[in-house]
């Protein structure tokens, strides 16, 4: 080391320094990200949900499910949203993924509790991610151990430990044995859409522009529409192909159901690829270069699955990381691809998904298109 | 070249704002059919955003005027059509071949009979054997021939090369300017900019470019009568500090090398050869009045002109 020059040193240690103050999308984001995503993730990410929507279906209304009701409020894992006037109806919520639970209380519920006869208590869950469900359910049990001990006339009550007063039956819906590959693979499908999709649009406009290749492409008559199109559609077919591979495996390896309609969930999958090329050409107009672009792409990644329920259950999140995560289109994509697979859900069922992303694509290309002229000229 | 030959470009009071800066300022042009004409002008002084301007890439701030009979603020789809541009960094695809590229561009233009025109232009470049290769491992002077010939591709009518031989070596160079005569005299009119004074020398016309003005247009000889200058060559121009000593000089403006001789030069002629007369005799130097050479007036021009902004 006696070559080592201090002075020499430190001039390379500067001139990084500044290089790096210069580029100040790079700079913004050394000190922003950290900053952001601390506090947004931090606080966001809980992976023991409470509060979660529950319907309840009441074929008898009397003191005891009143009180079941309660004692589920009470824990804090439930918040009832609303009574389903039928079974259809909750089941309706549940598909469309409106509630978690729904509850239903049998007809003379109360009379058969009373006379001992342990009456059923049907809970449905949907257990497309089976995390979410989980400490719901537990306590749940715990419930059925104890609500209505206090309430019950004398004669009723067990001297020791009770078994439960009532027929407890938990439904998993759509996930019968909680696989969490059932929920992981077709959330999956989404994040490496985004992933990829968002990078390749983002890279392929900046490294025309950082090698100087674009500007040989403005003087040609090519239209913006032309060349912002025309470098689009073969990432549309990149993005069908990760899609096939995705769900053969899905069905080959994983053993993931299908059980809506494929063709649906082919369109659901362009809507979502559009959305992911909007934001992967906007970014290409605002970065200068392939660094910049690919910053921006990380950028917007991470919120993508941490907030939008892929990773960590979307109901556990407080509210305003819910309307945060509720503006990307990866969270409404996964309540389609997997209402679809899992669930069979048809396009009926999906209508405020498919709205939420357009409305997404047209705002980014509002913008997108915008900046995207202004680097033609 | 006659003077009622039709006007291939004819702009008027064009100019385009970056920001705060104004990069060309009223610029008026007029470049005859079938003419070379060469833009000259330091580094920064609007050469290439006015070609930009001419060739539709860039939509003018304010100005008027047509290029092919088209209206520069209107037509710029149906100017790049027949224009070719020629930009100043190597701007095709290097992860293509050169054929890809050939093929890429007759495309882009909406060519009809594309593969021949392809293969043609293979052929006239002599890259027929080289036809798969990429075009990123060519040398210098090939990616400039390449991107001459792509931009020659769909038969413009007007040529814009922004400074074209940067970087290539002068055989190639000498080459270049061959060809850019023979399409010259096809019909062909050539807008070129560029730095080096051989082919300021080799262009029909010129324009003198600094801080988004142009100062002075004309031919060659009509630029260097323009600046009226008196210049005085001084042999022995290697003997150290002779320049900074015949700058000095009452008279004397501007001080240039030509290989061992100097240039001095100055406006006021009468001055200029009594302050020479005595130095020279003073120190023993050869010297003797010649007609100024075009580099005497760009350094002229050069040195008088100043930033509007500054």
């Amino acid at each position: 080391m006696s070559n080592f020059s201090l002075s020499r040193w430190l001039g390379i240690v500067i001139k990084e320094f500044t290089q790096l103050r210069r580029d100040r999308l790079t700079f913004g984001m050394i000190v922003g990200i950290p900053l952001l995503q601390l506090i947004l993730f931090g606080f966001a990410i809980n992976s023991d949900p409470k509060h979660l929507p529950t319907a309840v279906v009441m074929h008898d209304t009397g003191p005891f499910s009143r009180a079941w009701v309660a004692a589920m409020e009470n824990s804090d894992y439930f918040r009832i949203v609303g009574t389903a006037a039928s079974d259809a109806d909750a089941t309706a919520l549940l598909a469309r993924g409106e509630v978690q639970f729904v509850v239903s209380f049998p007809r003379d519920f109360n009379r058969d509790l009373v006379r001992g006869l342990r009456p059923q208590l049907l809970v449905e869950a949907d257990a497309t991610d089976p995390t979410v469900a989980g400490g719901a359910i537990s306590v749940l049990n715990q419930l059925g151990q104890r609500v209505f001990t206090p309430d019950l006339p004398g004669a009723q009550r067990p001297p020791g430990a009770a078994p439960g007063r009532v027929d407890l039956r938990v439904h998993r819906r759509y996930n019968p044995e909680s696989k969490t590959a059932y929920n992981i693979v077709p959330g999956l499908l989404g994040v490496i859409l985004t992933m990829t999709m968002v990078l390749m649009t983002g890279l392929a406009m900046t490294r025309e522009r950082e090698r100087g290749t674009f500007e040989n492409l403005l003087s040609t008559p090519a239209t913006a529409f032309e060349v912002m199109t025309g470098k689009i559609v073969p990432y549309i077919v990149i993005g069908l192909i990760q899609v096939t591979l995705v769900l053969l495996a899905a069905r080959g390896i994983f053993h993931v159901p299908m059980r809506g309609s494929v063709l649906l969930l082919y369109a659901l999958v362009l809507l979502f690829i559009c959305a992911n090329l909007a934001i992967g050409i906007t970014f290409s107009s605002i970065a200068r270069n392939q660094l910049q672009a690919m910053q921006l792409t990380f950028f917007f990644f991470l919120p993508s699955i941490l907030l939008s329920g892929f990773m960590f259950p979307f109901r556990g999140m407080p509210e305003w990381a819910q309307a945060v995560g509720n503006l990307l289109p990866l969270t409404h994509f996964l309540i389609m691809v997997r209402g679809v697979m899992l669930k069979g859900l048809g396009l009926d069922m999906l209508w405020s998904q498919v709205g939420a992303i357009t409305a997404f694509i047209l705002a980014v290309l509002a913008v997108g298109i915008k900046t995207f002229r202004r680097t033609m000229d | 070249m006659a003077k009622d030959t039709p006007l291939a470009i004819d702009v008027r009071g064009l100019n385009k704002h970056f920001g705060a800066r104004h990069v060309v300022r009223d610029l008026a042009l007029q470049v005859r059919e079938g003419e070379i004409f060469g833009f000259l002008g330091p580094n920064g002084s609007g050469k290439t955003t006015s070609i930009r301007m001419i060739c539709g890439l860039l939509t003018p701030d304010s100005g008027a005027g047509s290029c092919l009979g088209l209206d520069v603020m209107r037509e710029s789809r149906e100017i790049k059509r027949q224009v070719g541009y020629m930009t100043q960094r190597f701007s095709l695809w290097e992860d293509l071949t050169i054929a890809e590229n050939l093929d890429f561009v007759a495309r882009m233009f909406g060519m009809p009979d594309r593969r021949e025109a392809v293969t043609r232009a293979l052929a006239d470049l002599g890259l027929e054997g080289r036809r798969n290769q990429l075009a990123g491992t060519l040398s210098g002077g090939w990616k400039q021939r390449l991107a001459l010939a792509a931009c020659l591709l769909h038969n413009p009518r007007l040529l814009l090369l922004d400074e074209p031989t940067a970087g290539v070596d002068p055989k190639a160079r000498r080459d270049f300017w061959e060809e850019i005569h023979r399409l010259s005299a096809a019909g062909i009119t050539v807008l070129v900019s560029t730095h080096y004074m051989d082919e300021a020398e080799r262009c029909h016309r010129l324009a003198y470019l600094a801080y988004g003005q142009m100062l002075a247009s004309g031919t060659g000889d009509e630029i260097i009568a323009g600046q009226r200058l008196s210049t005085w060559a001084i042999e022995g121009g290697d003997a150290p500090g002779l320049s900074e000593a015949l700058r000095a000089l009452d008279g004397v403006e501007q001080v240039a090398s030509f290989g061992t001789r100097l240039h001095a030069s100055g406006q006021d002629a009468a001055r200029l050869t009594a302050s020479l007369n005595a130095f020279c005799a003073e120190r023993h130097l050869q010297s003797e009045p010649v007609a100024p050479s075009l580099e005497d007036a760009f350094i002229h021009l050069m040195r008088t002109s100043t930033d509007p902004d500054a």
